[in-house]
């Protein structure tokens, strides 16, 4: 089966045709990159994203703390993250790469300060 | 106080003048109207910023933050909550700069000014937005303010109007905290926004994109309770009997931004109506002499990295104003043509290498960019305007021409 | 004591109760439904001191007494109270030969009214005051007696006098039920139930559900809807003074002005509701589409549509006759209602009326003797020389820091508009009452960078959160919580 995809590892936004076989990338055509070849056969075994959000703070100079993590989690387990992050408050003075959460999947993915508060 | 350059706004565009300038040795004053540098970066909490000229993915804050500490390393002068009131022109080597702060009002003297004060969004008034005027109506700036600086969610069912990257970005955020996204409803038969955000904001979400799709109206008793959507045809009119309801609590308005030129209309600088920013040349100089404009101020971009350049060649144009004075044998015209919106800059010396920054009227597949003038041809694979085409001009390619028209063409 | 409550803090009630409060022997209760004064009819008008021309003596003697009296208090009502406005005076454009024939009418009709100064102007003349007028306009009747002024600050200036002299509002206050028993009145409310000798009705588009609660059942108000465009403030031409068109049988027609900001401002038109659509207070494109070609007929140079920085619309309360309906019932009920166009004009005079009526009813009226009529506006940073600003600095730092972009207004103005919202009893923290004092949000951007920062000064003074502060009351939350209500679950 043939499919078309965006790749979304930077704003150039190709277009990948790619060939499938179930969850097997057969070939990969369109990118301008090796990261669109690299992303596109991850995205179909098993797509990862990074999470992005704010969580709140004590005591800081703002209200909130911009936060990611570390690496791309798998989309499937991001609503668990999301559950974890839901109930989380920083405590303030922050800096932009402190590891807020260590680990928190289990999966080596640290949730990072990407502002200072 | 004297200052070789006074820089307008602490976004990106001015934190890179500001930098520049001070690397090369003027005196430098950077205001800022926030309480905080970045302008807007701080609260775009998504990556995307850098790939150019990092070769990184950093989030809105964290770039910023390397210029910030930047400004803080080498000690450049900078006021916060500063806004300028007023720019006067006091003669073509001398500016005055009025700004107030919380320590007051201020005069300063400056040889030059780059403006990089942003832009503001569109409001619901001015896209004709009809109905009740009521709470739940906000733009997505507005909204990011709240979600990513403050920490409050504004809603929970919500309509987005426009599919420009801002929009889609916002549809994601509100998908993360729970909220449920209606609709990103898109006036163009085609997406305003890039394409992996259309991938990653939207299909993750099953958010659905209706696109040549209109808000007509928004109803609501003191909360924002439905929003009416048509559809419109190819000449953007309205289709009879396709308009329906969608309820929601929230109306994202995501339609596009608008220079913020006041001060600059002010001291007579020239307005480009395609751009809605200053006619500048090469350097971002505007039509008043030591006056430069740079990043959304200037034109409305889609990447930080090039607003980073604006900045850093607006900071060589100041240094070269304040050294011997910016001249040229004669300004070559650039012309947008055929298929082209707008062209930036407007004038060019034809004595160095220069990159024109473009936006094409729609979205077209195996073009051409055409210089006729000079005889240039360069081929696009795909081009859409929602993705500004920066076209590199080498000093040796520029003949010797009065105008330099640029087209978009088979 | 004789204990008086006036239900409704529109411009109408607010000006009863400031009259009132110049007695001693006067306990004056306002009770208003909305979080803040002024928010009904008086909100969204053509902001106009009328000359009164317009009211026909035989048909409507009422309007006709009190136009032009209102308009002569008014002088006086805004220096003591720092009221914006402008004496800018009106034309009204004829375009065609039977137009003068109008014009005629209502120059006789307003020297029978007691306007004074009126005439009919020629071409030239009229050019030369408004050289932007349509091309085909063969002359005009000039009006100098009109101005114009900012109806909600107005009401905010009132409200703030009236309560430094001894008024106390209750806000936030629907009227459930009126009771009459043997002696006085009670008037019930969600929180209280409030006594009173007197009851004064101003209650604008609701005067007639009000006077029913009393067991006064004869009149209904019916809402007659006008929209309005409003325009950024660098848009040019401006009119420099009032105009309107010559009017129909059926409408005084769309004015075209340049309102007390600087703002070109164009309505109303005029659509007749049904009696239940009382809130009906939408744009519709209809309506608003009639404003523009009907402005246009007399202001051709309109600014382009990206100009556009609001577009409103208001309720007039229309009684059944036409004629204001100002009148003791019965056992203490005073009625002010059916206060249509001009009411903003006649509210002083109004007030003076009701006082009459009071005395009239055998209370001896005490002039109280330390009755202050002057009242302070707050600071605008936009009004202040760069001295100004510096010597406010030095007391507060927040004066020097600008808020709200576009109209220039300052945190210590924003704070002093809180200060103020709590002086009169605003206990829901409303944007909007800021706006309406500050100016802030109604500029170019209308509010996207300001009104964040306006939602968390309110939260610091109110001492809630973000998501607490209301744009115009309860229901209009500008959140549903924090940033992670949703995903934890416990929203509201």
């Amino acid at each position: 089966m043939k499919k078309q995809y965006i790749c979304i590892g930077c704003p150039l936004g190709c277009v990948l045709e790619v060939e499938i076989e179930g969850k097997e990338v057969l070939s990969v055509s369109g990118n301008q990159c090796p990261v669109g070849e690299k992303w596109i056969r991850e995205e179909i075994k098993a797509p990862k994203r990074t999470l992005l959000t704010v969580l709140p703070v004590k005591n800081g100079k703002f209200d909130t703390v911009s936060v990611k993590s570390s690496k791309p989690v798998p989309k499937d387990r991001i609503p668990e993250l999301l559950q974890i992050l839901a109930r989380v408050e920083v405590e303030a003075p922050v800096h932009v790469g402190d590891v807020i959460l260590h680990n928190p999947l289990g999966l080596n993915v640290d949730i990072v300060a990407t502002r200072e508060a | 106080m004297n200052y070789d350059v006074v820089v307008i706004g602490g976004g990106p565009g001015g934190l890179a003048a500001a930098l520049r300038a001070h690397e090369l040795g003027l005196k430098v004053l950077l205001l800022d109207e926030n309480e905080f540098l970045g302008g807007i970066l701080p609260q775009c909490i998504h990556p995307g910023f850098g790939t150019v000229i990092f070769k990184k993915d950093y989030t809105g804050p964290e770039f910023a933050s390397i210029f910030i500490h930047k400004i803080i390393e080498h000690k450049i002068p900078y006021k916060l909550n500063a806004h300028v009131l007023e720019i006067r022109n006091y003669s073509d080597m001398e500016k005055i700069v009025v700004y107030t702060s919380p320590e007051g009002v201020r005069e300063v003297w400056t040889r030059t000014v780059i403006y990089a004060a942003g832009a503001r969004e569109r409001h619901q008034f001015e896209i004709g937005i009809t109905g009740d005027r009521v709470s739940g109506v906000l733009t997505a700036g507005e909204a990011q303010t709240y979600m990513d600086l403050y920490g409050m969610l504004p809603g929970k069912n919500v309509l987005i109007v426009g599919s420009g990257d801002v929009g889609l970005i916002m549809a994601r955020r509100f998908a993360l905290e729970g909220a449920t996204v209606k609709m990103v409803v898109e006036m163009m038969p085609y997406p305003g926004g890039l394409a992996r955000n259309i991938m990653q904001c939207l299909n993750d979400f099953d958010i659905p994109l209706y696109l040549s799709h209109k808000v007509l109206e928004v109803r609501g008793r003191g909360r924002v309770e439905r929003a009416k959507i048509v559809k419109i045809d190819e000449n953007f009119k309205e289709i009879p009997g396709s308009e329906f309801w969608v309820d929601c609590d929230t109306v994202l308005i995501s339609a596009g931004l608008v220079p913020k030129v006041k001060p600059l209309r002010n001291i007579g600088v020239r307005i480009d109506p395609r751009t809605g920013g200053p006619v500048v040349n090469e350097y971002f100089e505007t039509s008043v002499p030591g006056v430069f404009a740079v990043g959304n101020s200037l034109v409305i971009n889609d990447l930080v990295d090039h607003v980073v350049e604006q900045g850093e060649l607006a900071a060589e144009g100041a240094a070269k104003f304040v050294k011997e004075g910016i001249s040229s044998r004669r300004w070559i015209k650039i012309s947008a043509g055929e298929g082209v919106r707008f062209v930036v800059p407007h004038y060019i010396s034809g004595e160095r290498d220069v990159f024109l920054n473009l936006r094409v009227q729609k979205p077209m597949d195996n073009v051409y960019v055409h210089l006729p003038e000079i005889g240039r041809k360069i081929k696009k694979l795909a081009v859409k305007p929602s993705e500004m085409l920066r076209i590199r001009l080498r000093q040796a390619q520029i003949k010797d021409v009065d105008e330099i028209t640029v087209e978009v063409r088979k | 004591m004789v204990k008086v409550a006036v239900i409704g803090a529109g411009v109408t009630g607010m000006s009863i109760v400031r009259e009132l409060t110049r007695y001693q022997n006067i306990e004056v209760h306002v009770i208003e439904k909305q979080s803040d004064v002024g928010w009904g009819v008086s909100k969204a008008n053509t902001a106009l001191i009328h000359g009164g021309y317009d009211d026909d003596p035989e048909r409507f003697p009422v309007r006709a007494k009190l136009c032009i009296r209102g308009n002569r208090l008014w002088h006086r009502w805004v220096k003591e109270l720092q009221i914006p406005h402008i004496w800018n005076g009106a034309l009204i454009v004829a375009k065609k030969d039977e137009d003068f024939k109008e014009l005629e009418i209502l120059l006789e009709r307003g020297r029978k009214n007691g306007v004074p100064e009126m005439r009919i102007i020629e071409r030239e003349e009229l050019f030369a005051m408004e050289p932007h007028v349509v091309k085909d306009a063969l002359g005009a009747l000039w009006v100098p007696v009109v101005g114009q002024i900012g109806p909600i600050p107005a009401v905010i200036a009132i409200a703030e006098n009236a309560v430094a002299n001894g008024a106390k509002l209750h806000l936030d206050s629907e009227v459930l039920d009126i009771e009459h028993t043997e002696k006085d009145w009670i008037i019930k409310t969600p929180q209280e139930s409030i006594r009173a000798d007197y009851v004064i009705n101003a209650a604008g588009l609701y005067a007639d559900k009000i006077a029913r609660m009393a067991g006064f059942e004869n009149f209904s108000i019916t809402p007659r809807k006008g929209e309005y465009w409003l325009f950024d403030d660098d848009v040019a031409p401006k009119p420099a003074h009032v105009l309107f068109p010559t009017p129909t049988k059926i409408s005084k027609g769309v004015v075209v002005t340049t309102e007390i900001s600087g703002h070109l401002m164009i309505g109303p038109n005029a659509q007749n509701l049904p009696a239940e659509e009382k809130e009906n207070l939408a744009n519709t494109r209809e309506g608003l589409d009639e404003v523009w070609h009907k402005a246009q007929e007399i202001w051709p140079a309109m600014p382009p549509r990206s100009k556009v920085i609001r577009t409103f619309a208001g309720l007039r309360p229309e009684p059944p006759e036409g004629d204001f309906i100002i009148r003791h019932e019965d056992a203490g009920f005073i009625n002010a209602a059916g206060i249509r166009s001009p009411g903003l004009t006649s509210a002083p005079a109004i007030a003076e009326e009701v006082a009459n009526i009071i005395a009239g009813l055998g209370v001896e009226l005490k002039i109280k003797n330390d009755w202050n009529p002057m009242r302070q506006e707050i600071s605008h940073f936009f009004m202040m020389t760069p001295q100004m600003v510096n010597d406010m600095v030095a007391k507060s730092p927040a004066y020097g820091k600008i808020v709200c972009r576009c109209n220039k207004v300052s945190e210590g103005d924003v704070l002093e508009a809180i200060e103020r919202m709590k002086f009169i009893g605003v206990k829901t923290p409303c944007v909007d009452s800021v706006k309406f004092r500050t100016k802030a949000t109604t500029g170019t951007c209308q509010g996207s960078f300001c009104r964040p920062r306006i939602v968390k000064l309110l939260a610091e003074a109110y001492n809630l959160q973000p998501w607490q502060i209301t744009l115009k009351g309860p229901g209009s939350e500008m959140g549903v919580g924090d940033i992670k209500v949703l995903l934890r679950g416990d929203a509201q």
